[in-house]
């Protein structure tokens, strides 16, 4: 998959998104459109698209940075604990300070999430078995007993419905003034990408990457931090995703092989280019009903993630 | 008599065993050698049921063992893998008890338990067979799981490796537990080693692999000579007499 | 102390509360309150057996101590099945009715079970934690759909769902129980002829083939019958995930010992004891103000984490 071919994808996906909704707009309207259609379009359309490609993009790199912490393939936001400790941050947040602003919302499951994270990647020092496909069973165990400690206090205060409905992946209510934030994994990103030669490195082991000169808690530290934050802010404002930071990466690697720079840009075109396919996906197959982006992912990044196991199980 | 002919076995499209055929002859030791990867314990696992063949017929004793009950063939041959970590809490005399689960299923008769004290005897762990065995170092491990595989009592002894993580004493103390088991109670040993001194010194027989294949067999004298050994290793070796023994050395 | 002396303690303890629950604060006519809770206490007993046993048998073949045998997807496609009904048909249709809904979930649960074992073992070199790793994701997908669907139902049949959520012994049904029971112990009895293998099988695949355990053969079926008694079991009362965990964990540590007569025993009484117990103090102490699978699946939980981090470095 040459960059080319994804940069045009991309362009060309992000035009379809662009004019899909209830209220047809067609492209040639674009330059005689009236208040109504521009609002719409810009106040909708445009922020939809910007928040889906930002998604794509945090939750692909996020991934990639925790498979390249943790020399493991199958460690991602999802199968580690991470989401699941943000959604715990937020029900905290919804439960106690309901009223504060959504920064400190995110500030709240940033916090949990990082906490979720450093927890698993200790249990992960301590795990005997280092078989790559044990690693992110122990991750998925870890992230059921936190979603049961959510729901133990959210079933205490009624907010079950409510919570799984807020968290549930859904574009469909990105509106102009109230997504802004996702703009924050701009500049997270950003660093990754300055970082990710190190995180390599820090992956191959702390005596490894101690002999090679690198300040090894400080890179690991700041690695899981940037996904920390990526995954708090996309959940915060998209609702959970779950399985793009797992097998965008992997797919990436079959394609590319192993080699950390070449595959970071791939990564983070691809993720935009995927999310964009299931979004898309989702709003035609029951038009002018939509399904919300969680599901869609949900189910067929289960099924592309099957596929990759069973395929590599081949060469056990 | 042990006997295979034309094992293969594939990993995804790579042979690594590749048409092996020999007989392992009785009351013999048996040493395979041959570079990483050759597939030597990949032909020990095939002819122990580890793993299946994907071609090739392995007889014992005259039966097929694909034919052969599992309880009966763990009567007549044993194996013992290089890793052996478990999970759970075992003295070092339960674990050797486990060696009788063939014949017993777990519940030991008076004669069983003879079995069970000879095989600690022999390997001299009557000291520490009531520790536990993650008490115990590398050496002594290896040595308590040596101890259940005699207590099994079968005719065939199959080892992987048996010497890795031992120390030169306990490497020494085991192959002079495997000559006495092939001299003194007739059993037949089989050992993947890559030691070729110990191989030199100890076996009757030897089998080389290289890449899936069989390059050559033959007793000890006649594959521990630097012609044979070239083709082998791809090095040159020098063989030295000590002792009465052929010692190979190729160090520098 | 001597692990059978052990096991006779554990045994009184679990018969005191019993005693204690059945005979205690009877408010209203005996007759009635009674018959109440010897449903109740029968229910305990039974899902409490059948949990605590299939966990044990589940982490001997998986060799890991970790795992819990609802992580292969169970749970998620109850609460799926679950959704689905309420969704499609309402909370006051006849598919609601419980032995309906008691057989359409285990029929579902079993043949996924089943498509699971076709797909992981048609393969060679089963691995188990591939199995397992599948069995999650299944369940991750179970949950995404479900999740979807939950959003959508109407908040007073969403209670209905939530209801389900949770394991309850509320509300138990007599014939189920009945049938439940009938049902683990014909499932019991076929799995004894296996009980000589598991000491054996805890020794990894490699030494339980080497003492001539047909090791596929026997696997698969524990495999089935630990799938069998968790069905049975969540159909019966609901989703208990951490309980087999919590309960066999603490056996583990009561007991030192490999030895699966005596684990499968102390195990099956700490279940009673922490089902009963548990029970009594909801309803007697917190007045029924929370359910008791939450506070199971929240302190197993917390417990797991602690025995997790507590593992000394390989």
């Amino acid at each position: 998959m040459k960059k080319r071919y994804l940069v045009i994808l991309l362009i060309l996906l992000s035009c379809i998104s662009l004019f899909i909704g209830v209220s047809g707009i067609s492209p040639l309207d674009i330059f005689k459109m009236n208040e109504e259609e521009a609002t719409i379009f810009f106040s909708a359309r445009v922020p939809r698209l910007v928040s889906i490609i930002i998604a794509g993009v945090a939750m692909s790199i996020s991934g990639l940075i925790m498979q390249q912490l943790s020399h493991n393939k199958f460690v991602s936001p999802t199968t580690a604990g991470t989401e699941d400790s943000a959604r715990f941050g937020i029900l905290i947040a919804m439960m106690f300070i309901p009223a504060a602003s959504p920064m400190v919302k995110m500030g709240l499951a940033f916090v949990f999430a990082l906490l979720g994270t450093f927890i698993f990647m200790k249990i992960l020092d301590k795990v005997k078995l280092k078989d790559a496909v044990f690693i992110p069973l122990v991750g998925l165990m870890f992230g059921n007993i936190i979603t049961s400690m959510t729901t133990f206090f959210a079933y205490k205060n009624d907010l079950i419905q409510n919570m799984t409905a807020w968290l549930q992946g859904n574009f469909s209510m990105t509106v102009k003034g109230q997504y802004e934030l996702i703009y924050i994994s701009i500049p997270l990103v950003l660093v990754s990408y300055l970082f990710a030669n190190k995180f390599t490195v820090a992956g191959m082991g702390e005596e490894f990457a101690v002999n090679l000169g690198l300040k090894y808690k400080q890179v690991v530290n700041l690695g899981l931090s940037l996904v920390a934050m990526m995954s708090a802010v996309v959940i915060l404002t998209a609702g959970l995703i779950p399985f793009l930071g797992l097998i965008i990466p992997n797919i990436v690697s079959i394609y590319n092989g192993d080699h950390l720079q070449k595959n970071l840009s791939h990564t983070a075109l691809l993720g935009a280019v995927f999310i964009l396919v299931c979004d898309i996906f989702g709003r035609l197959v029951i038009y002018p009903y939509e399904i919300p982006i969680g599901l869609t992912v949900g189910v067929i990044g289960s099924g592309i993630f099957i596929y990759l196991l069973l395929r590599r199980k081949a060469y056990a | 008599m042990l006997s295979v002919r034309n094992l293969t076995k594939r990993f995804g499209t790579k042979k690594v065993v590749d048409g092996v055929t020999m007989k392992i002859q009785k009351k013999k030791i048996t040493s395979f050698i041959g570079p990483n990867g050759a597939g030597k314990s990949t032909v020990l696992s095939m002819i122990s049921r580890l793993i299946l063949a994907d071609e090739g017929i392995i007889h014992i004793d005259d039966k097929e063992l694909s034919s052969c009950k599992s309880n009966d063939l763990a009567k007549k041959i044993s194996i013992l893998k290089q890793s052996n970590h478990i999970n759970v809490r075992l003295t070092v005399r339960e674990l050797v008890s486990f060696g009788r689960f063939p014949y017993s299923q777990g519940r030991l008769t008076k004669e069983d338990w003879e079995y069970v004290d000879e095989a600690i005897h022999y390997m001299e762990l009557e000291e520490m067979q009531e520790k536990y065995l993650d008490e115990l170092s590398g050496g002594q491990r290896q040595r308590a799981y040596i101890a259940m595989v005699i207590a099994q009592n079968t005719e065939y002894i199959l080892l992987d490796e048996p010497l890795n993580n031992l120390d030169m004493k306990h490497s020494v103390q085991i192959m002079k537990v495997l000559r006495r088991l092939v001299d003194e109670l007739g059993k037949t040993v089989v050992i993947v080693i890559h030691d070729i001194n110990f191989a030199s010194c100890y076996s009757d027989y030897i089998v080389a692999l290289k890449d899936g294949k069989v390059v050559k067999e033959g007793p000890t004298d006649e594959i521990i000579k630097p012609s044979v050994l070239k083709d082998i290793y791809d090095m040159d070796i020098n063989i030295e007499y000590i002792d009465n023994n052929k010692i190979c050395v190729f160090y520098a | 102390m001597r692990n059978w002396t052990k096991i006779g303690i554990l045994f009184i303890a679990a018969a005191i509360l019993i005693a204690v629950f059945l005979f205690t604060d009877v408010r209203g006519s005996w007759d009635y309150v009674l018959s109440k809770r010897t449903e109740k206490i029968a229910a305990m007993v039974l899902t409490g057996a059948a949990i605590a046993f299939s966990t044990i048998v589940f982490q001997t073949i998986t060799n890991n101590k970790i795992l819990t045998p609802s992580i292969i997807g169970l749970d998620s496609l109850y609460m799926l099945i679950q959704t689905v009904l309420v969704f499609a048909f309402g909370s006051m249709n006849s598919l609601m009715n419980k032995n309906v809904n008691f057989f359409i979930s285990i029929a579902l649960m079993g043949v996924f079970v089943g498509i699971l074992y076709k797909i992981i073992f048609k393969r060679e070199g089963n691995n188990l934690y591939f199995l397992l790793l599948i069995g999650i994701i299944f369940g991750t997908f179970f949950q995404s759909i479900s999740s979807f669907m939950q959003v959508l139902i109407d908040p007073n049949e969403f209670m209905r769902v939530q209801d389900k959520m949770f394991a309850s012994f509320n509300n138990i049904n007599g014939d189920l129980l009945l049938i439940s029971f009938i049902l683990i112990i014909l499932v019991t009895l076929y799995f004894l002829q296996f009980t000589k293998y598991l000491d054996v099988l805890s020794l990894g695949k490699e030494q339980a083939i080497n003492l001539g355990v047909d090791y596929d053969r026997i696997v698969k079926r524990l495999l089935i019958v630990v799938a069998i008694l968790i069905s049975i079991s969540t159909a019966l009362v609901g989703p208990i995930t951490f309980l087999g965990l919590l309960v066999v964990n603490v056996t583990y540590q009561l007991f030192n010992t490999y030895k699966h007569t005596i684990l499968l025993f102390g195990s099956i009484l700490v279940s009673i004891i922490s089902l009963v117990g548990g029970q009594l103090i909801v309803e007697r102490v917190f007045t029924f103000s929370t359910t008791l699978s939450v506070i199971v699946n929240f302190i197993g939980g917390v417990y797991f984490i602690f025995l997790l981090l507590k593992q000394r470095k390989a």
